[in-house]
């Protein structure tokens, strides 16, 4: 599934050059804030019994409270993908980009 | 608290969020909205992927039925589209936060 998500969206960054990769410092302050809370979401969800996972279909390595490792890259490769598509979107539609985002300027 | 509840919670938080906390919000942008558009049958796939049982008779996740509301979209909890709203909303508001800030704002 992480796999296909990669494969899935990945691309955008060199088919359309939307630099979201080379921008990584940006990508993980984006992603930091908000999957520390997701991951409280997730212990405290497995913690509860909320969800659980088919042990026999996972890598089996675990990180703190119990979170499997599919879930640390879950939340890190889930939000690229989302930054590549809007990122992929207005490189295709620059017309939203200069209307939404403000115009690219050089720095 | 119950899926149910922390689903329809983090939603609201990340509408007012992207409305009050990053105002120039992406949920008024039609760049969001066809981002999502395009994250969203992604996501119903990955949640099949994710949600169906197969000949084990087991799936990959697996919820307690008494956590969630029982309505199920492509194999998953309807909860589950919920969680992934507000996640990427809230990466994408990061992610547009920065670049209003002009940290690492052009390719």
């Amino acid at each position: 599934m992480l796999a296909f998500t990669v494969f899935g969206s990945f691309w955008l960054e060199v088919v359309l050059k939307t630099g979201v990769l080379r921008r990584w410092k940006r990508v993980i302050l984006s992603i930091i804030p908000v999957s520390f809370f997701f991951l409280i979401w997730d212990a405290y969800a497995i913690h509860q019994g909320h969800w659980f996972f088919n042990h026999d279909r996972m890598l089996g390595i675990y990180g703190p409270f119990n979170i499997p490792l599919e879930e640390f890259l879950f939340f890190i490769i889930v939000p690229i993908a989302a930054i590549l598509t809007i990122e992929g979107v207005t490189t295709v539609k620059p017309h939203l980009r200069e209307k939404e985002f403000g115009k690219d300027e050089p720095q | 608290m119950i899926y149910s509840d922390i689903a329809i919670a983090a939603v609201g938080i990340s509408i007012m969020i992207d409305l009050f906390l990053f105002k120039n919000s992406l949920l008024t942008r039609t760049a969001f909205w066809i981002s999502y558009a395009i994250i969203l049958p992604f996501q119903l796939f990955t949640n099949w992927w994710l949600t169906h049982l197969s000949s084990d008779g087991k799936a990959i996740v697996m919820y307690n039925p008494d956590v969630i509301i029982g309505l199920r979209i492509a194999g998953a909890p309807i909860e589950d589209l919920l969680f992934g709203f507000s996640l990427v909303l809230t990466v994408l508001g990061m992610w547009e936060f920065w670049g209003r800030r002009g940290f690492q704002r052009n390719k």
